[in-house]
């Protein structure tokens, strides 16, 4: 097992990784925009305080939990020295629509005045079982699918159905993130008709 | 025959089928896993706690996990009978927890993930911890 720093300070490829990001959003405002209106469609409709809202955080909270632990593990395996171009940038463009998650995310809690998870300071991955660019790959297909399922298992709870959406728009990423990654192991890419 | 007779044979069939139901299969219960891992791992705390210990333990009781207030005060025990019940639909059976999940509304899937849970708590990973 392996305890990752969430420091910033110490994190030397934290600046490319943050430049990789401002890069995707420069290019990615669309892929957002849809995301963003079913999420942040106003403070009517996402209305502040009630018993449905007040869980409707908590399940977006138990979400940013997983997509903070996200962005982290695809730090490891950016600095890990094992993954290869393209490889490496595939990784670093799925880290960077996670931070885009985490951005809209955290923004919902608070616009349905919540308090947004933050990143821990440690996390632990099995990097002693990480020993190639393909153990790298499919420990990411791993927490992708798992996202997936927990998106999936989501949906149905949220009490306001804008963010039942929202989660679904981000499902679906995720669902991308999964099969290209399974595609890039030599893996069938859709293994299946539907998700579970 | 009549038919308030035959509906309590049939309860009757019913009660003895989910008394005798057929024991989960782990190796169909670890592609079930797979579900959980985007917040759970068996040795270590993710965005949800360790499986690691799972049977037996009081739910909300892993040292130095953030749980929910709903979990701390559940008293739960965790066992095949509960964690069935849990799995099967986690905000009814503790409301305000935070595994904000619908569940796993298949019961033989629920017995594979709990028999392939009772295994790995049986393997060198949890032996470890």
């Amino acid at each position: 097992m392996f305890a990752f720093s969430q420091d910033p300070r110490a994190r030397n490829s934290e600046a490319a990784v943050d430049a990789s990001r401002r890069s995707f959003f420069n290019h990615s405002g669309l892929l957002l925009s849809g995301a963003a209106i079913a999420l942040l469609a106003g403070r009517e409709a996402l209305a502040k305080g009630n018993a449905s809202s007040a869980a409707d955080v908590s399940i977006l909270n138990t979400a940013l939990g997983a997509e903070h632990e996200a962005v982290a593990a695809y730090q490891v395996g950016a600095e890990s020295g094992l993954l290869q171009k393209p490889a490496l940038d595939l990784a670093l463009t799925f880290q960077g629509h996670h931070k885009a998650h985490v951005e809209l995310l955290a923004k919902t809690i608070i616009t349905l005045g919540g308090k947004p998870a933050e990143a821990r300071k440690q996390y632990t991955f099995p990097t002693d079982t990480l020993k190639s660019q393909a153990d790298v790959l499919r420990f990411a297909a791993t927490l992708e699918k798992g996202a997936v399922s927990a998106y999936l298992g989501a949906v149905p709870v949220f009490g306001n159905r804008d963010l039942a959406k929202a989660a679904a728009s981000i499902l679906g990423d995720e669902a991308m993130h999964w099969a290209v990654l399974r595609n890039v192991l030599g893996e069938t890419p859709v293994p299946a008709a539907f998700v579970s | 025959m009549n038919a308030l007779w035959r509906l309590l044979l049939l309860a009757g069939a019913a009660l003895a089928f989910s008394a005798n139901a057929a024991p989960g299969d782990p190796d169909r219960g670890k592609l079930v896993y797979e579900r959980c891992q985007a917040c759970h791992a068996l040795a270590y705390d993710r965005t949800g706690p360790r499986h690691c210990g799972l049977f037996g333990r009081r739910a909300g009781s892993v040292p130095g996990f953030a749980y929910s207030e709903a979990m701390r005060r559940s008293k739960l025990v965790w066992n095949a009978q509960t964690l069935d019940r849990f799995l099967s639909n986690p905000l009814k059976a503790v409301p305000g927890t935070s595994m904000g999940y619908a569940g796993i509304a298949d019961r033989g899937e629920r017995a594979d993930l709990i028999a392939y849970l009772r295994q790995a708590n049986g393997s060198a990973a949890c032996g470890r911890q």
